[in-house]
């Protein structure tokens, strides 16, 4: 049995508690707002993108613990990526947090964002993880619809 | 014997005082007194009737407490769909042979003890549908098609089901109609003076759920349809909620439309009734046309079947009546009034207990509750609620239970949702309550 401690690590109740980069953000240049009907998740992402690099990024919105910490965490993650390298994250996310990868090495540099491999064993709570990352994709395509995970 | 078990396993005093209101409340002449109602309520024995509660999950014994959702099956109604599988399986009406036969007269017997159930006029009355969404679409396609114009109004709750609200937006939007909504108050009662005020000349209908699905709010439905028919306007009312926990007389409630899900009262799945006064469903034109709604087809005309086949295009759920059936059967073994009061008391225990909580918030606090309750936790998100219960062996729904005009009166996101059944017990409350108290240790 999985224990649950997998799942609601110290770091990401912490980051539930206190999202990092929680605010709107002046002067972004890319935005997407997402939605999770299952369990009412919303969020806006906001990115400030210059020469082809992630230099500020902000989020607002309410959700589950998950999600939360999720976005939390994925916005520190960003600052000072190129938009190719955030795309190849988001692959290596979705592939960590959905089984793809194994949970035991480090997924290819995710670094703290390994935590979330313990949503694995939770199917249902895989979408509250990578809402956030959808949105941030949509938002780097400039896709104006919101992102809806069902 | 079984109320002596549950004493020794659940010895708090509140338990005590619980079902000895219950056993005196039994033996009240006003609770329609039979033998059936005095005779002390043994939870143990009915939960043997349900095979899937004997399991553990995540090696802990299941507590399930989402019958809101859907209820659990009893042997009886299992028996009952693997008999016509493995005895009876036929098509029914037009078969001239022996299986044909005992399926049709199973079917039929079926449709009677569902009109028996509700007390129906005639098995006429009994239109076997889907579920209780089909048949809030039946008569919103059917009757609202042909009754309701441009300017005219459809009068619906703002505590309905989507399933209550889509249908007749649907109908609306076609006909160029207004959907009016009767507001409720915080406790989530339904706003009764609000409901006069709607009701104007061009209302057409009303449609009202009987049990909120997401507060649990019993409406006073008798007084709605009075109030209707005094200016001719006929009424749904939304059972989906309610059958499976009140007694319900469609004669003495008056409506003219009745609906539920044979699923939610310990039936299959894909199985449901809409309950219409003969004369309304008489004048109505069919909903989907095939084959069983016919009495004669040629290229020029069809003559369509007499009720209730009218409204039954091709092959039925035929299993799944016959399993509604059992399932009514079995409810009736036990008296829906003795589980009605057994409910009754369980849904007090467990108000009380979680009230008792620091930073639990009820959402449906009326006076007149059944099964439902509803809750949130202060700075914990309902789906995390969810999943540590499961955890614990606790199965309840969280988010927005299809009711999202619902969350936003009350301008939650989503509720953690318990909802009981006649088979669980104060000792499972318990375990909700320790759960709970698990999910505020995690979050601390």
């Amino acid at each position: 049995m999985s224990d649950l401690r997998d799942l609601y690590q110290e770091v990401i109740l912490d980051h539930h508690k206190k999202p990092r980069n929680f605010h709107k953000l002046e002067g972004a240049n890319h935005r997407a707002e997402g939605f999770n009907p299952l369990c009412g998740d919303k969020i806006s992402l906001f990115l400030k993108i210059e020469n082809g690099v992630v230099s500020d990024v902000g989020f607002v919105g309410s959700g589950c613990a998950i999600s939360t910490a999720s976005a939390s965490m994925m916005t520190e993650s960003l600052k000072g990526k190129t938009e190719a390298q955030v795309t190849a994250l988001f692959d290596r996310f979705h592939n960590l947090v959905t089984g793809k990868t194994p949970s035991d090495a480090d997924p290819a540099g995710l670094g703290k964002l390994a935590v979330f491999a313990g949503v694995r064993n939770y199917p249902m709570r895989v979408k509250c993880a990578t809402l956030c990352w959808h949105t941030l994709r949509a938002a780097l395509e400039d896709r104006s619809e919101t992102v809806a995970t069902e | 014997m079984g109320l002596g078990n549950f004493l020794i396993r659940n010895p708090q005093s509140a338990i005590r005082n619980s079902l000895g209101g219950l056993i005196m409340s039994s033996s009240n002449a006003t609770l329609q007194g039979t033998n059936s109602v005095r005779a002390p309520f043994d939870v143990e024995r009915v939960r043997r009737d349900f095979p899937i509660l004997a399991q553990k999950v995540h090696g802990k014994p299941l507590v399930y407490l989402d019958n809101a959702a859907t209820t659990q099956k009893p042997s009886a109604v299992l028996d009952a769909l693997m008999r016509f599988y493995m005895t009876d399986c036929s098509n029914i009406h037009r078969g001239v042979h022996l299986l044909s036969e005992r399926a049709t007269l199973a079917y039929e017997q079926a449709r009677e003890k569902v009109q028996r159930f509700i007390n129906a006029k005639s098995t006429g009355e009994i239109i076997f549908v889907r579920g209780a969404t089909e048949g809030i679409n039946l008569v919103a396609q059917s009757y609202g098609r042909s009754h309701v114009g441009a300017g005219d109004e459809v009068i619906i709750s703002a505590m309905e089901h989507h399933s209550n609200i889509v249908p007749w937006q649907m109908l609306c939007e076609e006909k160029g109609a207004t959907l009016r909504v009767i507001p409720i108050n915080q406790s989530g009662a339904l706003i009764f003076d609000g409901f006069e005020q709607l009701i104007g000349p061009r209302t057409r209908i009303i449609a009202l759920t009987h049990v909120s699905n997401a507060l649990g709010t019993v409406n006073p439905v008798e007084r709605v349809v009075e109030l209707a028919h005094r200016r001719n306007i006929p009424v749904l009312l939304d059972g989906a909620q309610a059958i499976q926990h009140l007694p319900v007389d469609v004669r003495k409630l008056g409506c003219d439309f009745y609906v539920f899900s044979g699923h939610k009262i310990y039936g299959p799945t894909g199985v449901g009734i809409l309950y219409g006064k003969e004369k309304i469903l008489d004048s109505m034109p069919p909903y989907q046309g095939g084959g069983d709604m016919i009495s004669s087809v040629t290229f020029e005309k069809t003559i369509y079947n007499k009720l209730p086949y009218k409204f039954e295009a091709g092959t039925s759920n035929i299993a799944g009546g016959i399993g509604l059936g059992a399932a009514l059967d079995y409810v009736s073994s036990i008296g829906i009034e003795r589980i009605a009061a057994y409910e009754h008391e369980l849904l007090a225990y467990a108000t009380a207990a979680i009230e008792r909580l620091p930073g639990v918030r009820v959402i449906g606090t009326a006076p007149d509750k059944a099964s439902v309750l509803s809750f949130t936790i202060e700075g914990i998100h309902p789906h995390d609620i969810g999943t540590i219960l499961d955890k614990e062996g606790v199965a309840i729904r969280t988010g927005h239970h299809c009711a999202q005009p619902v969350m936003d009166f009350f301008n939650v996101p989503a509720t953690a949702r318990a909802s009981l059944a006649f088979y669980n017990t104060s000792a499972e409350i318990d375990v909700l309550i320790a759960g709970i108290r698990k999910v505020m240790e995690v979050f601390s």
